[in-house]
């Protein structure tokens, strides 16, 4: 019997998806957990794979196409077989996928992707041609995109106008434009830039923001980043990984911030599952270390190195970026000193590092250089109320100014 | 507006302008007795007589360098070729007086003669009979290539061709001469050279002309449930060639499907993509595909001839081809 495959909801927050690729084609022989295509969440890119045998009868969808989840994407079953009772019955929103859904991501990350553009020769090195269509190439130009960082969607892996269109524009500074007037364009909204949109405007208008901002005495993290990168040099421990550790052990004491606001009560959160912001190209996402407080900070630091990877790849796995119970967002490597984050909803606070500085300090009524760093605690203030946030940021500056504490 | 068959529109033409102008005569085989192989010319002889309606032998080359030579002494002839397939026994008087004497003459001589008559296959004639050869004649300097699609073009364009002092390939379908379409009342003319949206859309170009208008049209209405608004064009015109107005249409688009009758070598639109490309590469996400009947003489058997020439599901088909569907 011929049966449906639905846009399963690759993350907590998908409502739709993308269909990216189809990887077999109407007629085609499928096996049951063959990957047949690709699908873009509004966090990230998965393959999607077939749970039954048989033949991809009808492709509902196309690529480049959008579906709510649990939307028809496709129709499997024996050749010959009649599917207009299924696609009489409404092509899209249906009830979402169970756990037994027909199609559920692979478990793996994406390897053939990364052999097809090789062998398609979409994304080159150096010498390589870009097959490109006429419009797409004027657009890119137009744009300062750079062809070589766009995989191509049509036919033969050629880049057409919709790759372009889903791409990141080039940085302001781009030197491409030659353009005269500068003509207002319209950037089509990528389903993560959607879902950046939607949950942070919910976020500050539900969640009731206040800030607390605390200036922390690096000298010694310095001291101590600097000696263990000298006693090692499997991973090069960062600035990020000594907060993070740091992080999880103050709200292991303050777990009123490691909490979400609930409709009836306020959840404590058991674990402490550390959400790391990277800003990848045409957006950002958090994945998670999970369980913080229990890792090594060179655990921390190998995860929080292979989770940016991926997430910078877009290989992430839904597991992998959603359910963290506390964000930390740096921008210090940009040499920003202090800003304000908005809390990633459910949590209930959210922390904004600015850089280490080398500054003038007063130590001993004398000025001499010292290394500082501002942090910014976003708090929902219907969880945590000032004095709270602050015994936790004191905790934390009580950690960093004394880092050997978090080596324990 | 009155709705009228495709072959009553060109009679009614061709009786509006000998009307009009009493240099306007008919010729060809079985024009006159008959009132027309086709019955296009039904009516004529009676209402304007022997003269003015005038039978030939089995002579194509004969009569049309007697269209050719009135013509050059200031009448106005409409020359029926039973279809043109026939034709080809008159290329020499085409090609070699008709399109050629005005410019050798340094503008000395007009050449007003209209040679029209069915084209295409239709319904199981033969190899010999079942032609589309407006590339042939596309490709002469000289002569004007018409082909229209509905009654309303036909009776406006045939008009204008009779009316223009350069020699004109009227070029009609012998399975749409049965078609039906609403017609203007009172006189108007379609001008030569421009050319006709017959259904707007943004998502794919679709260019056809004469019968292959109705084939695209359906191709349309298949995308159409798909939710792909294809944009038909119909350039009425083939020699000279609105070309603005299929650049207009492909820069919105930004892809293109040709349909043609004829064979895909050196055809109508090879020429018609070798302009796009040139004048609007940049517009261009996919490229030109045509659909064109099969590369081969035309089969007798029907499911064969079915299967060469271009049908609503190969246009179709190629039209989500180029939009990457």
């Amino acid at each position: 019997m011929a049966i449906k495959i639905s846009m399963p909801k690759l993350s907590d927050t998908m409502t739709e998806g993308h269909l990216v690729k189809w990887l077999k084609k109407e007629g085609d022989r499928v096996e049951a957990s063959e990957i047949i295509a690709e699908a873009e969440s509004d966090k990230a890119t998965m393959e999607l794979e077939a749970f039954d045998s048989g033949v991809l009868l009808k492709i509902i969808v196309p690529e480049g196409g959008k579906v709510p989840v649990g939307g028809t994407l496709a129709i499997i079953g024996e050749k010959g077989e009649d599917i207009t009772p299924l696609l009489k019955s409404g092509p899209v929103m249906e009830t979402p996928p169970s756990a037994d859904s027909p199609l559920l991501p692979d478990s793996l990350p994406s390897v053939p992707k990364a052999e097809a553009i090789s062998d398609d020769g979409l994304i080159t090195s150096g010498t390589g041609r870009i097959k490109a269509s006429p419009l797409a190439r004027k657009l890119a130009a137009e744009r300062g995109i750079d062809l070589r960082r766009i995989s191509g969607s049509g036919t033969g892996g050629r880049i057409i106008v919709r790759d372009i269109n889903a791409a990141p524009a080039a940085a302001p500074a781009a030197p491409r434009q030659v353009v005269v007037g500068r003509e207002d364009q319209n950037l089509p909204l990528s389903t993560m830039r959607i879902a950046i949109a939607k949950r942070l405007t919910e976020s500050k208008n539900t969640a009731p923001h206040f800030y607390l901002t605390m200036d922390i005495d690096m000298d010694q993290a310095v001291a101590l980043r600097t000696n263990l990168n000298t006693l090692q040099s499997e991973v090069k421990i960062s600035y990020n990984d000594l907060i993070v550790k740091a992080t999880a052990q103050a709200l292991i004491r303050h777990p009123m911030v490691n909490a979400s606001f609930q409709e009836q009560s306020i959840v404590q959160r058991g674990r402490v599952d550390i959400g790391v912001a990277v800003a990848i190209e045409d957006g950002l996402i958090t994945p998670i270390v999970r369980q913080a407080d229990r890792k090594s900070l060179l655990e921390i630091s190998q995860e929080v190195r292979a989770l940016a990877e991926k997430a910078r790849t877009r290989k992430l796995l839904p597991d992998e970026y959603t359910g963290s119970t506390f964000t930390i967002s740096n921008l210090g490597m940009y040499d920003i000193t202090h800003f304000t984050a908005i809390i990633n909803p459910p949590e209930a606070a959210i922390l904004a590092v600015g850089s280490v500085r080398r500054i003038p300090v007063v130590r001993e009524n004398q000025v001499v250089p010292g290394w500082r760093m501002q942090v910014t605690l976003s708090c929902d203030h219907r969880v945590v109320d000032g004095a709270a946030g602050a015994l936790f940021l004191q905790e934390l500056k009580r950690l960093l100014e004394n880092p050997v504490a978090i080596l324990l | 507006m009155a709705e009228i068959t495709f072959r009553e529109a060109l009679n009614q033409a061709m009786a509006e302008e000998m009307e009009r102008d009493a240099n306007v005569f008919l010729m060809g085989e079985e024009v006159g007795y008959y009132q027309g192989a086709y019955k296009v010319s039904q009516g004529l002889l009676e209402r304007f007589g022997p003269k003015r309606v005038i039978d030939t032998p089995i002579a194509e080359l004969g009569f049309a360098g007697l269209g050719i030579g009135a013509a050059q002494v200031g009448l106005r002839p409409i020359i029926e070729f039973m279809t043109w397939n026939f034709s080809i026994l008159a290329m020499d008087q085409i090609v070699n007086n008709a399109a050629k004497l005005r410019y050798m003459s340094g503008g000395a001589l007009k050449i007003p003669v209209v040679f029209r008559g069915a084209s295409g296959a239709a319904h199981q004639l033969g190899a010999q009979h079942s032609q589309s050869l407006e590339a042939w004649y596309c490709n002469v300097p000289g002569l004007i290539v018409m082909a229209p699609s509905t009654p309303k073009d036909a009776k406006g364009m045939l008009k204008s061709a009779i009316r223009d002092d350069n020699p004109v390939i009227f070029i009609e379908s012998e399975v749409a001469y049965g078609y039906k379409g609403e017609v203007p009342e009172g006189e108007y003319l379609v001008p030569i050279g421009v050319g006709d949206v017959k259904r707007t859309g943004k998502d794919v170009t679709i260019i056809a002309w004469s019968k292959m208008i109705h084939v695209a049209l359906e191709a349309a209405n298949m995308l159409a449930q798909e939710g792909i608004e294809a944009e038909v064009i119909d350039p009425r015109t083939l020699r000279p060639l609105d070309e603005q107005l299929l650049l207009t249409s492909i820069e919105k688009t930004n892809r293109c499907v040709i349909v043609e009758e004829g064979w895909p070598y050196a055809g109508v639109g090879a020429e018609i993509s070798h302009r796009i490309y040139q004048n609007a590469f940049d517009h261009l996400d996919a490229p030109i595909l045509r659909v064109t009947s099969e590369d081969v003489p035309m089969p007798y058997a029907k499911n064969l001839e079915q299967a060469v020439i271009p049908s609503a599901p190969k246009v179709a088909a190629a039209a989500k081809k180029v939009l990457y569907i």
